[in-house]
């Protein structure tokens, strides 16, 4: 096959050729993984929601709703509901106070307010310092306490909390994430 | 206050090159003297800066509108090409000193993967059209101080006994990574 | 050259990174682990064969002076199929990798390899110097993760080796900056005996 000369006219030609070939197989492949992109979201949504309240036979994901944190901004609570039954709230709160940007986290109480589970959906700090919050032996600590007993902060500060060594930002950060969570929870259900 | 944080962050604390690497090949490649790595880093900042207004108005007028978002890298990439052949013709046309100083820079640019890049991060980190331009001009200013201070750097070893093996890419990358250590000092100052 | 030297060439010979000095970024950015540089060097790989393959089947129909272009319409369209793909079925990594998945569109490797062979050899040989440069890709790029995974958090593949913390800095920036420093420098060496 003889090769294609660069005259305007081909240029143009094959150039919108191959966007529109381009366009159409991205099209296709965007339909074909809609699906599979917004199911594999909601997974890990619900199994971060399956981590940290106790078992619920309802879908918190359908039934979720919003609390005002006090200071403008909200958080979405994810109740769990046994047999008509509320057995806990998953929070899906957050903090800015984190080493490098925000840490996301969501937190899980029973309806007094204990703490069931906690569990990171997202966080950037530094690698093998901060990033241990991720880790059992940092987090679990806060499971089975209750924040109005269990003074939330670090122990530098007087608090109950041991904090991760070399990582007092991210530990602070992580105590002020679950506070935010509990304070809304607790005001919102007041009501 | 929320620029200066913008602008604090990007230059010093999440460093295009030395935390985020992006831009590394001209930061490996033109970095032999200080004048070049001052033109290059010129026309960097000139290039993200109409880049990044350009694909944030492209986003938000186009691919948001029409719901193609997927669409996104194929667009920009594309943009940003023709964007850089434009900024060539006209700057040979308009000023022959800038072009002179800049232009040899300029085909090079299109590879370099912080314009993407930062175009990219602008509108995931979804900034306005101010705080996308101001977040593109920073990053660029990091990237030019990173490349200013290795090429100073580099100038000197020229004088230096170095082992064959560790000599060029080998010998920078090693000084790469002793700024990044000094780069990372600055984590933490914006609290 | 016969296929299979073709095939290989990419290991060593002309390793994308180690030698060639090519798509730095992602190499620094995404050996954190060892895991995430694979799963990087992967998607790469995809990429990179698909890609050339296009692309030496339409060598003769686009003309000279809007090559360019052209190939980075077609590595940007692989590079989006990879990431909706990735997005969807390995949303984890994904994550993990974030920015550098479309970031593939300007990783030198890919456009110097259409533009160095595939448009110039056949289908089938495009296909083998894509694979095979892709596997030198994802070769150095796990053995860089492998490296700083075991120096700096004493695992490999998430499966300790050594206990205690490590050496933190080797996953950390500039960690990488000096791992891949060595890594040349010792290659260099190697070359020059």
């Amino acid at each position: 096959m003889a090769k294609t000369e660069s005259t305007f006219r081909n240029m143009v030609l094959s150039l919108t050729l191959i966007s529109l070939g381009a366009s159409a197989c991205l099209g296709f492949v965007y339909q074909m993984t809609k699906e599979p992109i917004e199911l594999s979201v909601l997974n890990k949504k619900l199994s971060a929601i399956k981590q940290v309240v106790p078992e619920f036979n309802n879908n918190p994901n359908d039934e979720m709703y919003r609390l005002p944190t006090g200071d403008g901004d909200s958080l979405d609570i994810y109740p769990a509901i046994k047999d008509s039954l509320v057995v806990g709230y998953a929070v899906n709160t957050y903090t800015k106070k984190g080493f490098s940007g925000v840490i996301s986290l969501m937190a899980g109480f029973k309806p007094d307010g204990t703490i069931v589970n906690i569990t990171v959906l997202d966080q950037k700090e530094t690698p093998g310092l901060g990033t241990k919050m991720t880790e059992p032996l940092f987090k679990s600590q806060f499971n089975d306490k209750n924040p109005s007993l269990f003074n939330m902060k670090v122990k530098k500060d007087g608090g109950n909390v041991d904090a991760i060594t070399a990582a007092t930002i991210s530990s602070r950060a992580f105590c002020d994430a679950v506070q935010r969570a509990y304070n809304t929870l607790q005001k919102g259900n007041q009501k | 206050m929320e620029y200066i944080l913008i602008i604090i962050s990007a230059v010093f604390i999440n460093n295009v090159v030395l935390a985020q690497f992006l831009g590394i090949c001209p930061f490996l490649g033109v970095s032999n003297k200080v004048n070049t790595a001052l033109g290059m880093a010129g026309a960097v900042t000139f290039v993200i800066v109409l880049a990044t207004m350009v694909t944030y108005l492209i986003q938000i007028y186009v691919l948001n509108k029409l719901g193609i978002g997927f669409m996104q890298t194929i667009t920009f990439i594309l943009v940003i090409a023709a964007l850089v052949q434009m900024v060539e013709i006209i700057l040979k046309k308009v000023s022959q000193p800038l072009y002179q100083a800049l232009g040899i820079f300029l085909p090079l640019i299109t590879t370099n993967c912080a314009v993407l890049g930062v175009a990219i991060l602008v509108i995931k980190k979804e900034y306005n059209l101010i705080e996308g331009v101001v977040f593109g001009a920073s990053t660029a200013i990091g990237f030019g101080l990173a490349l200013v201070i290795l090429a100073g750097i580099r100038e000197q070893l020229e004088l230096v006994d170095i082992p064959k093996g560790m000599k060029g890419v080998s010998i920078s990358l090693v000084i790469a990574g002793i700024l990044a250590m000094a780069f990372m000092g600055f984590t933490g100052i914006v609290k | 050259m016969n296929q299979f030297q073709n095939f290989t060439k990419g290991f060593i010979k002309e390793n994308p990174i180690l030698v060639l000095v090519l798509g730095t970024c992602p190499t620094l950015a995404t050996t954190s682990s060892s895991l995430n540089g694979m799963g990087m060097g992967i998607a790469t790989t995809f990429v990179l064969i698909g890609s050339n393959v296009v692309i030496s089947l339409l060598s003769n129909v686009i003309p000279d002076k809007v090559r360019i272009p052209a190939f980075v319409v077609i590595i940007a369209s692989f590079v989006t199929i990879v990431d909706l793909l990735m997005q969807a079925y390995v949303p984890g990594l994904y994550e993990k990798l974030g920015i550098f998945i479309p970031l593939i569109v300007v990783n030198c490797i890919v456009l110097g390899r259409a533009e160095a062979y595939a448009c110039k050899n056949s289908v089938f040989s495009s296909f083998i110097d894509g694979f095979g440069m892709g596997l030198g890709f994802t070769m150095a790029l796990g053995i860089l993760g492998a490296f700083r995974e075991l120096v700096g958090s004493g695992s490999v593949f998430g499966h300790k080796f050594i206990n205690g913390d490590g050496i933190l800095v080797f996953i950390l920036a500039p960690g990488a900056f000096m791992a891949l420093g060595y890594l040349i420098a010792l290659i260099n060496r190697f070359k020059r005996t």
